[in-house]
């Protein structure tokens, strides 16, 4: 195949933060978003906010899912969207949560940049068609 | 996280000897990207490996805008097969380098799921040792379905890397097949993981590894067999070259024929293959690995090989991408002709000949070339 030939592809870090060893949704959305074409990262369980944040950065994600099923998202969230927009990252990453998270933390989420909370059991076509969707457009 | 001294690196850009020459033919304007990229912008340097990566329009523009910053770095490869502990010891060797004060760069490549495109890069998730710091910057790439492009990718990602002014660039590749012989072969020095043991070891050096391979690494040295395989390599490296190999690591220098030929001062003898024993999850070796790779830079400088392998790559990077420039131009061409089927109709129906159909698309081409050069 030519080497100019131009070859986009939908790039995901699944990104698993804090305390958290509940790991099979973020298995489950990684192979189901490969399946769908797209290349995953997966980050692995345990992870610091600043090491999502680099992940995300330098891997040029343009989806950055975190699932989260500890409660703890309320801190750790805040804390990524701040890393990512230091270093001017958040505009043209496409944020989405999965996991446990309760209605009224949803909106907070929302309001503070999230594009969308997918909650147990949320079908994988939607979500692929949200990613699809939504992916941002960059030049 | 520590944003790097952005201001050193400006400056030492600007002070650069060549700072001045031209950005590529017919523009002298600094994309600002790579502007930002030479200013130490992490954003800025992800993204340009996007798009090169993408092929994204522009993006030939870019990789010749770096071209000037380059051939500080140095570029080691890391191969071997899936499971050998390749990404283990990545993270370990870029916190051992970041220890000494180096910066680095690692382009970690995973072969893509061939019927979506699709991909789970995973060498990422070994990475652990470099928690938040952004001096050592991970990317994992996929095959994206064409391992021939790969390597020209790897390439000019490899260049963003080093006119970002990484010190030590690491490219990890499953040694697999022909493909992953090329992507590694653009390192100065090619390193070759070998488990203890594994059965499929030995298949892996059949497949040509073992002629690439400057540094051999028996990783996982806690396992049982690692003394036989250590064995079984120093066997096949000295029929390979006629001469014994070293070796170095973890379990000391107990082992036989040790530092061979070594420090003799004479430089006819060229480069003996070194083999390194390592335990990747618990950082063993890994200082003795790094040492071994500076004797082999130092090699690479005093034999004059260095010179050499640039020189050969520079030119199969010239011929390659001439090669691709001029197959698009034809096929263009073809097209514009009414497309390859019309020909074959024409030639089926013996209007024509594939000699003819080749000297009429070609001929023009060379018509014009001969033209301008008059
Ligand atoms: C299985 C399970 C476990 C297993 C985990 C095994 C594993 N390796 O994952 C084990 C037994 C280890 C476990 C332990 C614990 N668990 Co538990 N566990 C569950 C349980 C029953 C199911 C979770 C699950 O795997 N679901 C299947 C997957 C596929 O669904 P999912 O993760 O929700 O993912 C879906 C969506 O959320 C979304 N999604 C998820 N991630 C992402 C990411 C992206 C990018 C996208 C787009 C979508 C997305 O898509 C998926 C598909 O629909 C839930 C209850 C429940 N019904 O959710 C409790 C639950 C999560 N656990 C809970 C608790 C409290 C614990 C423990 C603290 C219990 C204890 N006291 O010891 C420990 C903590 C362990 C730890 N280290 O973190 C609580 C959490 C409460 C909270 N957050 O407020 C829950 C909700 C049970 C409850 N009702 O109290 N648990
Ligand atoms: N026992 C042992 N296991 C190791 C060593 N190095 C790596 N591993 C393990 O080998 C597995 C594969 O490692 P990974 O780095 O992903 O291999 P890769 O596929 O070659 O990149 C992981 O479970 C590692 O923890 C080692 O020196 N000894
Ligand atoms: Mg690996």
């Amino acid at each position: 195949m030519s080497v100019n030939q131009e070859q986009r592809t939908i790039r995901c870090l699944v990104a698993k933060v804090g305390l958290d060893g509940h790991d099979r949704g973020a298995h489950v959305i990684s192979r189901a978003f490969r399946d769908a074409g797209f290349e995953v990262i997966y980050s692995g369980l345990h992870r610091a906010p600043e090491e999502i944040v680099q992940a995300a950065v330098q891997e040029d994600v343009d989806i950055l899912g975190i699932s989260i099923l500890s409660g703890a998202h309320d801190t750790l969230i805040p804390e990524i969207i701040d890393g990512l927009t230091e270093y001017d990252a958040f505009d043209d990453t496409l944020v989405i949560v999965g996991g446990i998270i309760p209605d009224e933390d949803e909106e907070e989420l929302k309001e503070l940049g999230v594009a969308e909370v997918f909650g147990p059991g949320a079908s994988m076509a939607e979500m692929i068609e949200f990613v699809r969707e939504n992916a941002p457009e960059r030049e | 996280m520590q944003e790097r001294s952005q201001g050193d690196d400006a400056e030492h850009r600007t002070g650069s000897p060549d700072s001045d020459g031209s950005n590529g033919p017919g523009d002298d304007s600094v994309n600002p990207l790579i502007e930002d990229l030479l200013a130490g912008k992490h954003r800025a340097l992800a993204r340009v490996i996007t798009k090169i990566e993408n092929r994204q329009p522009g993006y030939r523009e870019l990789v010749s805008q770096l071209h000037q910053h380059t051939g500080d770095a140095s570029v080691v490869g890391v191969t071997g097969s899936p499971g050998s502990g390749k990404s283990t010891l990545v993270d370990k060797m870029a916190a051992t380098y970041r220890e000494r004060g180096e910066t680095v760069g690692v382009i970690a490549i995973d072969p893509s799921s061939p019927f979506t495109g699709g991909a789970v890069l995973g060498d990422r998730i070994r990475m652990g040792s470099n928690v938040g710091d952004m001096d050592v910057f991970f990317r994992s790439m996929s095959a994206r379905g064409s391992l021939g492009g790969l390597s020209t990718a790897t390439t000019d990602a490899v260049k963003a890397l080093d006119a970002f002014g990484k010190d030590r660039i690491i490219i990890e590749t499953v040694g697999a097949g022909q493909n992953e012989i090329d992507i590694v072969k653009t390192a100065d020095t090619v390193t070759v993981l070998v488990p203890p043991g594994s059965g499929d070891d030995v298949q892996m050096l059949k497949a040509g590894i073992l002629e690439i391979g400057d540094v051999f690494v028996v990783n996982k040295a806690d396992l049982d067999g690692a003394n036989r395989t250590v064995q079984e390599l120093r066997e096949m490296l000295d029929y390979r070259d006629g001469g014994l190999p070293r070796t170095v690591g973890h379990h000391g220098a107990d082992a036989a024929g040790d530092v061979h030929g070594e420090d003799d001062g004479t430089e006819t003898a060229g480069w003996e293959p070194t083999i390194v024993e390592t335990v990747a999850d618990r950082g063993e070796g890994v200082e003795e690995l790094l040492d071994v790779l500076a004797d082999h830079r130092a090699y690479l400088d005093r034999s004059g090989e260095r010179e050499k392998q640039r020189r050969a790559r520079y030119a199969e990077e010239i011929r390659t991408l001439v090669r691709e420039d001029v197959n698009e131009l034809l096929a263009a061409e073809i097209e514009h002709r009414g497309g390859i089927d019309s020909f074959v109709k024409q030639v089926r129906e013996r209007e024509t000949d594939p000699y003819a159909v080749a000297d009429d698309v070609v001929g023009p081409i060379e018509e014009c070339l001969s033209e301008r050069r008059e």
